[in-house]
């Protein structure tokens, strides 16, 4: 993992110093809270609906066991005993006093995390595959060129005031856990012809009331210019970008206004005068960094294992765990453990101080002491020995983090909504607990095989309910809580936005409203490996539509 | 006619605050001074929104209410939800006191 090096640590001591003067001169009257406000949002503070809330940064979705811990610890001392995982792969905590932040962001700062650039109209977390340096099918860990991102963009005195938020994501993998599409830029590791290693550059994805899928504007970028260039691409959008207009101040609007080939000239013609400026990566610059994620000291395991194979077949619950959330590993003999927060009926992303504190114990004890965070809102273990399944399954069930539904219909994906949220127009907690409960039983789960429900309590779209397989949108309706469904989006290497299917529906629909889709799916489809993606993409909507408004109607 | 009072967040913790008849911020709507929409809303708001009062919260606004002094509710559900918590946390927020 990368460690801060002195400079790292000194820039985020003094900002907590900046902050903590700043929240003193704001509660003495010296700022007033038009000055005070962006000055806490810098530092991850928000003002909610019930509480300030705090997001703090995992970059990469990367975390060691201390930090877990000092979550733990924060939750427990200054907030109410839990924190949330966001889709950013960051976490949020809910109830902290504004009169103690300068305190929590100093115990953050004593495991290397803090909250800057969580918020506001600067370079956010670079997000990726929560995978990296683990799956089967990667070509590169992506996480070494989060990091030089990182670098580049914290406090980049060019880019700390763009005409709005600005959010990338990585993958290294064919096979897109990121979503990178659906990013202000989106990256991918890929191959040329002769076979180096490069990457392939999408601009102007993003969801919210313009929803878009990014635009490839340079199919093979060598890694050397991968700086020079994403400076290029952020000049040409903090020039020509929209400060007018708050709703079209993202990338996308000015890459669709101008179209991708006229935008990819643009950074070409800025690309070319920068190209061999300081912002060239020497092989050596990259390779230092990419020493801070070398794999770590795995053993030489066997192919097979007869220990675990007899707890799989002897074992029916701990068999149903591996086929759902164990994934496969590039090293011999480990695995990738996929840690639910989604209980049945439960809240997702939530998770209590109990509970970090055992993740962070099982981390050290069987995954090197190293956790992720996904956007889905889940954890991983990425270094599991496959002989140690067991055991880890077993602690994570006594803790209630063992359920065995990755990737099926209950691993829903829901923001805090109008529960927690000020901007939110209806709940999207409870409805996310009622399709839990729903399908809850796991013969139907695997029934209906995998499935994607995203639930955004209004049109920012912060889950990504666009690229849901099945998206959920809360609106208001004459105050009332209603519900826009959308069908076959997805956020994968072939991502696409879905379709809205019809009105919106009410809270007492809308569940019903599900059932009558997976049904439909279920009476519908093919055979048993037909899943609804596919299946939709073969019928269309029409199907669908009818099934929930009735035959000729829209 | 349409009753209001007024709410904000309380400045040091951020917790859902009332303005009360006797010019202090209040935990539970209850204690809210209630007034009639229009002229005599906004000069509360006024007061409410002062110098004095910004050291105390942070962005004073009216909302709708129904009921008596006493059993005030908030007409909006995103209002209710801020006078007792979050729905699916019981144990959490005003209504777990
Ligand atoms: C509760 C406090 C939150 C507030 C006030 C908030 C606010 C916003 C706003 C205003 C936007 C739209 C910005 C734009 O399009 O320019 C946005 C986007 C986003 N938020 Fe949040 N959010 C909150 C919580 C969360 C949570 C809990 C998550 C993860 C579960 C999240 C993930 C995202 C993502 C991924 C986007 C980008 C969507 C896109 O591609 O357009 N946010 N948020
Ligand atoms: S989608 Fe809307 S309601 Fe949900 S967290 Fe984001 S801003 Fe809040």
């Amino acid at each position: 993992m990368y460690k801060y090096d002195d400079y790292d640590q000194q820039l985020v001591d003094e900002r907590i110093e900046q902050f903590r003067d700043q929240v003193n001169r704001r509660l003495s009257g010296d700022l007033s809270e038009e000055e005070f406000r962006p000055l806490r949002l810098m530092n991850g503070v928000y003002l909610q609906l019930h509480a300030y809330m705090l997001r703090v940064a995992v970059p990469y979705g990367t975390m060691n066991s201390a930090q877990m811990r000092q979550f733990a610890y924060i939750a427990r001392k200054y907030d109410k005993g839990y924190g949330h995982f966001t889709t950013r792969q960051n976490i949020q905590f809910n109830w902290p006093k504004l009169v103690d932040l300068p305190d929590i962001l100093t115990d953050l700062s004593k495991v290397q995390m803090h909250a800057i650039q969580t918020s506001g109209n600067c370079i956010r977390n670079t997000t990726t595959d929560q995978f990296a340096g683990a799956s089967y099918d990667e070509l590169e860990d992506p996480r070494p060129w989060c990091e030089i991102i990182r670098q580049w963009s914290t406090m980049h005195p060019e880019f700390t005031y763009l005409p709005r938020k600005f959010k990338m994501a990585v993958t290294g993998a064919p096979n897109d856990r990121a979503a990178v599409a659906i990013h202000d830029i989106g990256l991918r590791i890929r191959r040329d012809d002769q076979g180096d290693l490069g990457f392939e550059v999408m601009v102007g994805g993003g969801l919210g009331r313009t929803p878009m899928i990014g635009k490839t504007i340079c199919e093979f970028l060598p890694k050397e210019d991968l700086l020079s260039y994403l400076e290029a691409i952020l000049r040409v959008y903090n020039q020509f970008g929209r400060r007018d207009n708050k709703y079209k101040a993202r990338i996308k609007i000015l890459v669709h206004e101008i179209g991708a080939e006229k935008f990819a000239e643009l950074v070409e013609k800025e690309w070319e005068e920068i190209r061999d400026s300081v912002l060239h990566l020497p092989a050596e610059e990259i390779e230092e960094i990419q020493a801070h994620f070398n794999p770590p000291a795995f053993e030489v395991l066997p192919a097979h294992s007869s220990a675990y194979s007899e707890k799989v077949s002897s074992d029916q619950k701990f068999a149903y765990w591996v086929q759902n959330n164990v994934r496969e590993h590039k090293q011999q003999g480990y695995a990738i453990a996929n840690i639910s927060l989604k209980p049945i009926g439960g809240i997702p992303g939530d998770i209590n101080h109990q509970q970090m504190d055992l993740v962070a114990d099982l981390a050290d004890q069987f995954s090197f002491g190293e956790i992720r965070s996904t956007h889905e809102q889940n954890l991983v273990l990425a270094h599991v020995k496959r002989d140690d399944l067991y055991d880890l399954w077993q602690r994570l069930d006594e803790y209630g983090l063992a359920t065995p539904n990755s990737g099926l219909i209950t691993d829903l994906i829901a923001c805090p909504g109008l529960d927690y949220c000020a901007l939110a127009n209806s709940r999207s907690i409870p409805l996310a607990q009622r399709i839990s409960e729903r399908f809850g039983e796991l013969d139907r789960q695997h029934d209906i095989g995998k499935i994607q429900i995203k639930i955004s309590g209004c049109i920012n779209a912060c889950t990504h309910h666009h690229v849901g397989h099945i998206g959920i949108l809360g609106v208001d309706k004459k105050g009332q809580e209603f519900y826009q469904i959308t069908l076959g989006g997805r956020a994968d290497e072939n991502a696409k936005i879905g379709k809205i299917v019809g009105a919106g529906l009410s809270t007492d629909e809308v569940v019903d409203a599900v059932e009558t889709l997976i049904n439909t799916y279920l009476d519908l489809r093919e055979n048993a490996d037909e899943t609804f993606l596919d299946a939709f993409n073969r019928v269309g909507e029409t199907p669908f539509k009818e099934a929930l408004y009735g035959a000729g109607k829209k | 006619m349409t009753k209001q009072v007024i709410t904000a967040n309380r400045l040091d913790d951020g917790l859902a605050v009332f303005y009360g008849l006797d010019g202090q911020w209040h935990s539970s709507v209850s204690q809210a001074a209630c007034v009639e929409k229009g002229e005599a809303a906004e000069n509360l708001l006024a007061n409410a929104s002062n110098e004095e009062n910004q050291l105390v919260v942070v962005g004073p606004y009216l909302i709708d209410v129904c009921g008596e002094t006493g059993t005030l509710e908030p007409v909006r559900y995103r209002e209710l939800i801020r006078t007792k918590g979050p729905s699916v946390r019981p144990d959490l927020g005003y209504q777990s006191n």
